[in-house]
């Protein structure tokens, strides 16, 4: 019993930061159609920043506000500058589709090269905020700790802001508009190129929070080449392509799904068979519901 | 006030879709352009309200040139386009599109006041006011989308096509709400129509497209009852 209560207990923590960075790709996907690889490079710059801001402040709350507003910057300064440019140069011809695409596959490669040359290979580390011992029930000690409430919470609360964000004001509506149907937005008066650069910061903010909230789950360390950021990046695809790839909800609930399955081959079956799980899963999706699971046939919605 | 347009040209690539046009349009007048299946007249309006900016030749409103400028921008100097084909967004909300039409006003107060205008006018807009767009009839859709264009108070409104694929009974609805709205906010209107009687019925001057030209252009009374141009463009 214990043991499946703690299952699920990993598997949301899990699911909860996987969801922050499936809601990344989407906002990236919906805004511009843009699948975006470079998103693993965006949050490991962004955790970098978080990383010297404890540094320098000792608080990781404060580093967890500046590592978002870093992220914001960096996707909104590589929409304006980059995919902005590229749009303009490739919109035509063969390779117009999948040309945003290879770049953002470059930026990624340059982005750990780069902060690699910056500060070292080495391993940093970022200490979990509080305690990670797991909660003690009747002499149970739980796989849930105050570090974990503390990740899903933070989470749950990003997700909060972000629905009131698309649902109720006016800045909101501009996001959907352009992402549904760009010109019509146009022609309303939405300048579609700003809030196109406003979603990837938007989704560079939630990546960041990705990033900062993973490091301390796990081991603490990273470096511009540890494997967790690719890791990342995986599981929040599957996770929004679970749910569909232009649902923020579809995003989170996906998230929750794979997490919790991955959970539960970890625990009752095998470690060795996580990944293999999780791509298992990506395929079997894609091939019996490509629309996502929770895709509705009407498609697109908040 | 004025709409004063002077060898605008479209170009495709190499083709010209649209070839040297010069007309004027005076305030508070509805010019109905018509014509056949690809004459030119959807590309004409998305050259004027900026979505088609590959262009040469003068289109001034108000003195001051349009061309070569973003939609987003025209609508903040009062140019306001229906575009093909029902241009509401389906996901949307009746009331969202609606908002979606004055989002860049800052008035808050004021859009609040033309939401209330524009659900006079178009009543069933108000009972459908929280259902998705995607849920409404054809009419009801095209009502919506110019209900959405009306929300930017606009001054000069670029109409494409309001009775496609409508049951002649909302077409005469729809041009009729036109004709109220454009008495009541003082509109200049250019109306798009394949539908060529209808729209010249209810509009003052016409144009006439063909392959890209003008063929030929005047009052609307003159027009329909001008038997060469009904024969050879208007095709009755």
């Amino acid at each position: 019993m214990y043991t499946f209560i703690n299952t699920v207990l990993i598997g949301i923590t899990s699911g909860a930061i996987y969801s922050l960075m499936a809601i990344a790709l989407v906002l990236v996907w919906r805004s511009t159609r843009v699948v975006n690889f470079a998103q693993a490079g965006q949050a490991l710059l962004s955790t970098y920043v978080g990383y010297a801001c404890i540094q320098q402040f000792n608080s990781f709350w404060l580093a967890l506000i500046v590592s978002m507003l870093a992220g914001a910057l960096i996707g909104a300064f590589i929409d304006a500058v980059l995919m902005r440019t590229l749009f303009r140069r490739v919109s035509h011809g063969p390779i117009a589709g999948v040309a945003p695409i290879i770049a953002t596959l470059g930026l990624l490669g340059l982005i750990r090269a780069g902060l690699g040359l910056f500060v070292g290979n080495q391993d940093v580390i970022i200490r979990p905020p509080v305690s990670n011992v797991g909660y003690t029930v009747a002499g149970h000690t739980l796989a849930f700790s105050p570090l974990k409430l503390v990740i899903v919470s933070t989470s749950i609360i990003l997700m909060i802001a972000l629905s009131i964000l698309f649902a109720k004001t006016n800045l909101g509506l501009s996001l959907r508009a352009a992402a549904f149907s760009p010109e019509i937005a146009r022609l309303a008066g939405v300048r579609v190129d700003r809030i196109r650069t406003l979603g990837w910061a938007i989704a560079g903010a939630a990546g960041a929070a990705a990033g900062m909230l993973q490091t301390p789950n796990g081991n603490g360390s990273f470096s511009p080449d540890s494997l967790d950021f690719s890791l990342l990046l995986v599981f929040g695809f599957i996770a929004a392509v679970i749910g569909g790839l232009e649902s923020l909800i579809g995003a989170v609930l996906g998230a929750l799904l794979l997490g919790l399955v991955l959970a539960f081959v970890l625990t009752y079956i095998s470690g060795s068979l996580v990944f293999i799980t999780a791509f298992v899963l990506l395929i079997l999706v894609l091939l019996i519901r490509p629309q996502g699971i929770i895709g509705a046939k009407r498609g697109r919605r908040a | 006030m004025s709409l004063i347009v002077t060898d605008l040209s479209v170009h495709h690539g190499a083709i010209r879709a649209i070839n040297s046009v010069t007309f004027e349009v005076e305030v508070g007048e509805m010019v109905a352009v018509v014509g056949a299946n690809g004459a030119g007249k959807t590309t004409l309006l998305r050259a004027l309200s900026g979505l088609n900016r590959s262009v040469s030749g003068s289109a001034k409103w108000n003195g001051k040139e349009i061309l070569h400028t973003k939609p987003e921008l025209l609508v903040r100097r009062g140019i306001s386009h229906v575009s093909e084909g029902k241009s509401v967004i389906p996901e949307l909300s009746v009331r969202e599109n609606l908002t979606l039409g004055a989002i860049w006003r800052r008035n808050p107060a004021e859009a609040q006041q033309t939401r209330q205008d524009v659900l006079e006018v178009f009543p069933r807009l108000a009972e459908r006011i929280a259902q998705p767009a995607d849920t409404l009839s054809g009419g009801e859709r095209q009502m919506l989308a110019i209900g959405r264009a009306i929300m930017s108070r606009p001054h000069l409104l670029l109409l494409d096509e309001p009775s496609l694929g409508l049951a002649p009974l909302v077409v005469a609805q729809i041009f009729q709400s036109i004709r109220e709205l454009a008495a009541s906010m003082k509109l200049t209107v250019i109306l798009v129509e394949q539908n060529a009687m209808s729209a010249l019925k209810i509009a003052d001057k016409g144009i006439v497209l063909h392959l890209g030209a003008i063929a030929a252009q005047g009052s609307a009374k003159d027009l329909v009852a001008d038997s060469k141009v009904r024969s050879a463009y208007l095709g009755y």
